[in-house]
């Protein structure tokens, strides 16, 4: 087992070298208006979108950005004054816990079931 | 217009059919009476009369007879002949007909080609089968009949939305169509099967070739929509994962599912209640999928004109079939005859097994996301958006584990793998792929831990299936080749993903920009008319020697404009030009995007739909 | 026996699933953001519309009671149709008029306001629709009404209408 040894060793050394939340954000801009939905062309993002209001939006975006705010903060500004519908990216609240939690709950039930073909609950 | 009457009268007859075919087999299933030869002349008229009457609405859209409101709604003598054409399946009315004509087409097709299953379930077969195209034909009679008329007759009609205006998009939706509604034979089967105790290898051999043809034209119908939506609707996307494109995206996976199982039913007599109720969600989930789209219920970027009537009819025609299928299985499901033996944590059946864990969690995922907003509505009257960004966070994590699975999972025996030394040395590669996928991250310093796992996992499918493909000893070459291609797409979509540039700004005439090593010259503008739009054509230079001629079109029926993407591919990268007016100035808004390995996602889709073809001709070879 | 029970629970599970999607149809599919009762505009600096002079909002709602931020285009129809309500509003007392030019040419902007009278205490230039998206607006027209604080009182989506003109009445008397 020694060569496994060696792979979790380097392993290790490999991860160490990965920084975990090194999102780089060059194109932060790009991914706040992916993820902002339009209200004018509303099966669409204001990336995707070409209306008026897309394209002010974009503008405000870029605006914000210059002065300083961070993504979080364009979001929640726009969220009070839009709704949280403009947001694509559904926040973890009391109305949405069913929808992040339901599909987990499904693959461990998943789990169970392929345990039990298995035969591992079998004595 | 006599064609209104035909096209309305025959639709008609052909329900009387069906409602006699479904009582005859009835009457013959109560009888035992066991002769059903003299069937298929009325599954002809059934289909032909159907056929008929999408005839006349198809001449009636080349005609441009506008005294038929669907032709009104949806047609302009200005318009193409092409687009005259597929304009008649581009609106709700004309689609439900082709809906209907591939329904009866296919249980025509069933008819003559079941000869080897026993008659009581090939009786039962066709009455779930007419009770379904007999749900459709009054769906479309009673709250979407194409032949209506106005009166008086119009001179011009209001023409069919600009982007739908295109020839992949003419063959789409019977594309798609052929894929949701042959999903419907799987389903009849399916109950069938169960209520004759007929659950097992032959049933299984037997309805794969179906669900094969299902998951071909389903595949293929998605990748037909994703190139359309790219050149045409997306800035440079191809998924974007509106509601529409979730809901063809659920039948496939849980066909994907399906398919896996029936094999270990086939080969192993085992997980024969799971085969039904795979077979069971899948038309349940192409019918709540109709449902959802021509509803309204959702807001999405393709809709059809809606109408509240249409949308309770399928509603309550989809719980219809939910309930009955679920009383019918767990009324049966006790009788299905299965082997009961323990699957070793070492075999094909359990890596398939996991297969369908897997691919039951990414629906489980699509589908929440999909319709959680619907339910939150009713029950709180909060409005949320579900988009990308949820499905990515909660899909991309399992599909590392998945990929690598799906590696390992071909390579094991059935029932049992005897030696399994191959751990150290799939260990060994998958070590070297986690090397490998680090590097090119690093060349591109994009390097995260989220990124170089998934790169792994994709690269080391990659390679093992690349060695089965080489190895030439097939033992099932239509699943080496799905595989390989299905390992391309993942490998290609990632690559995409993370190398994609792109640059957006506003030029003028003559206007010149830098963007990473290239130069992009805007020489001129120029504009042209055709019969039905007027287009603004731009002149753009990249590096001096790619001539980029992207443009604007201004339809007059109904006014729209659109913009037309110039893409230049090659076998490395697209590269994707397209403009767009910006009101009351002189300058355009230009996006121009480099995109790695593009036409790799569409090649390697099509070699997993020719891996699945493959399994009919070896079949034939036998 | 087990059976019967998980059939049940599928029936309850698929019953209410129906329920739901049959409720569900009823309700527009289109999304229009909801108002807000008391939520304070967010204040703007924009160039005043005939002198071109950086003004703030908040520098101007002072002394009334009222404000009523009307956002107009002359080439917006639907503004044509409430413009006469404008007129009667800017008519009452505790209240002034502020308009908000969105995305316009000057120079047509003008001409409306030559033909159709002006009823605004003052206008704001929203060349790129910046200051709309601001405020929290999605189209033209758009009207909001506002205490000195900045609250906004009611919200108007679309053209003002005889409903809405006798709502916005009843609340300013």
């Amino acid at each position: 087992m020694n060569f496994f040894k060696y792979i979790l060793i380097i392993l290790f050394f490999f991860f160490s070298s990965i920084s975990i939340s090194s999102e780089k954000n060059i194109n932060l801009e790009l991914k706040i208006f992916k993820n902002l939905r339009c209200l004018i062309c509303q099966g669409q993002s204001i990336y995707d979108s070409q209306s008026d209001f897309a394209e002010s939006m974009k503008l405000v975006v870029r605006q914000k950005l210059e002065l300083g705010m961070s993504e979080n903060e364009i979001y929640s500004f726009l969220e009070d004054q839009y709704g949280e519908w403009i947001l694509y990216d559904p926040k973890f609240n009391n109305k949405t816990y069913f929808l992040w939690i339901l599909p987990f709950l499904m693959f461990l039930f998943g789990a169970l079931l392929i345990l039990r073909k298995l035969g591992v609950f079998k004595k | 217009m006599i064609l209104n009457y035909i096209g309305s009268y025959s639709l008609l007859f052909s329900l009387l059919i069906s409602a006699i075919i479904f009582l005859i087999s009835i009457f013959s299933i109560q009888n035992k009476k066991e002769s059903i030869r003299n069937l298929n002349k009325l599954f002809f008229f059934q289909f032909f009369l159907v056929l008929i009457s999408f005839l006349s609405l198809i001449i009636l859209f080349v005609i441009s007879e506008f005294s038929n409101t669907t032709v009104f709604n949806n047609s302009h003598t200005n318009k193409p002949l092409l687009y005259k054409i597929s304009g008649t399946w581009g609106n709700h009315e004309g689609s439900l007909i082709l809906w209907l004509m591939i329904l009866t087409f296919f249980v025509f097709i069933y008819f003559l080609k079941s000869n080897t299953r026993p008659i009581r379930e090939r009786l039962f077969t066709i009455v779930f089968q007419e009770i379904i195209i007999i749900g459709f034909s009054i769906f479309l009679l009673k709250t979407s009949n194409p032949f209506n008329q106005v009166i008086p007759t119009p001179d011009q009609g209001l023409g069919l939305n600009p982007i739908l205006q295109d020839p992949i998009l003419a063959i789409h939706p019977p594309v798609l169509y052929l894929g949701y509604v042959s999903t419907s034979l799987i389903f009849s089967s399916a109950l069938a099967s169960l209520i004759c105790l007929n659950v097992n290898r032959e049933w299984a051999s037997f309805i794969k070739n179906w669900i094969f043809v299902s998951w071909i034209f389903l595949t293929l119908g998605i990748l037909l929509g994703s190139i359309w939506a790219y050149y045409e609707l997306g800035w440079g996307g191809f998924w974007f994962w509106d509601p529409v494109e979730n809901i063809s995206l659920m039948p496939w996976l849980c066909l994907t599912a399906l398919l896996h199982c029936t094999l270990v039913l086939e080969k192993r007599s085992s997980l024969g209640s799971w085969t039904i109720i795979l077979s069971i969600v899948s038309f349940t989930l192409s019918v709540c999928g109709t449902f959802l789209v021509r509803s309204g219920i959702l807001n999405s970027v393709h809709t059809f004109a809606n109408d509240p009537d249409r949308g309770v009819y399928i509603l309550i025609f989809l719980f219809f079939l939910i309930f009955s299928s679920l009383i019918i299985y767990f009324l049966y499901q006790d009788k299905i005859i299965s082997n009961k033996d323990h699957f070793n944590f070492l075999s094909k059946e359990s890596s398939i097994l996991i297969n369908n864990w897997f691919v039951m969690y990414f629906l489980s995922v699509v589908l929440i996301g999909t319709i959680y907003p619907i339910f939150l509505e009713v029950l709180s009257n909060e409005k949320i958006s579900v988009g990308p960004p949820f499905f990515n966070k909660l899909i991309i994590p399992f599909l590392i584990p998945f990929l690598i699975f799906m590696a390992i999972g071909p390579n094991l025996k059935w029932i049992k793998a005897k030696k399994f030394k191959i751990p150290i040395r799939l260990s060994i590669l998958l070590f070297i792929n986690l090397v490998i996928a680090f590097l090119v991250l690093k060349i591109f310093d994009e390097v995260t831990l989220k990124l170089t796992l998934l790169l792994t996992a994709s690269f080391y499918l990659f390679f093992i299936t690349f060695k089965d493909l080489i190895k030439k000893e097939y033992k099932n070459i239509s699943q080496t080749i799905s595989h390989f291609g299905f390992s391309l797409l993942i490998l290609s979509i990632i690559l995409n993903s993370f190398l994609s540039k792109e640059i957006i700004t506003n030029l003028k005439v003559g206007d010149e920009i830098n963007f990473q090593e290239n130069i992009i010259k805007f020489k001129k503008i120029e504009s042209s008319f055709s019969s039905n739009y007027q287009s603004l054509i731009g002149y753009f230079e990249i590096n001096n020697k790619h001539l980029f001629t992207p443009e604007v079109r201004i339809y007059d029926q109904p006014e729209v404009i659109t913009s037309e993407a110039d893409i230049k591919t090659n076998l490395f990268k697209d590269r994707f030009l397209v403009i767009n007016l910006v009101k009351d100035n002189d300058y355009l808004n230009v996006r121009y995007q480099e995109k790695p390995l593009m036409i790799w996602i569409w090649l390697s889709t099509i070699l997993i739909t020719i891996g699945g073809s493959l399994s009919f001709i070896k079949k034939y070879e036998k | 026996m087990k059976n019967k029970y998980l059939l049940t629970i599928f029936i309850i599970f698929f019953t209410f699933c129906f329920i739901i999607l049959f409720k569900g149809l009823k309700n527009p599919n289109t999304y229009q953001p909801e108002f807000n009762q008391n939520r304070v505009l967010s204040d703007f600096t924009s160039t005043e519309f005939f002198s071109d002079e950086k003004i703030k909002l908040s520098t101007i709602v002072t002394d009334e009671k009222y404000y009523l931020i009307n956002i107009w285009a002359s080439w917006c129809i639907p503004c044509r149709k409430e413009h006469k309500f404008l007129i009667k509003l800017q008519k009452q007392e505790k209240i002034k008029l502020i308009g908000i030019n969105y995305k316009d040419k000057f120079k047509n902007a003008k001409n409306f306001l030559n033909d159709f009278e002006n009823p605004y205490q003052i206008i704001f230039k929203d060349k790129n629709g910046i200051v709309s998206i601001e405020l929290g607006a999605y189209g033209v027209p758009e009207t909001f009404l506002i205490n000195k604080n900045l609250q906004i009182i009611k919200k108007i989506i679309g053209p003002i209408n005889p409903k809405t003109y006798n709502e916005i009445i009843e609340i300013i008397k």
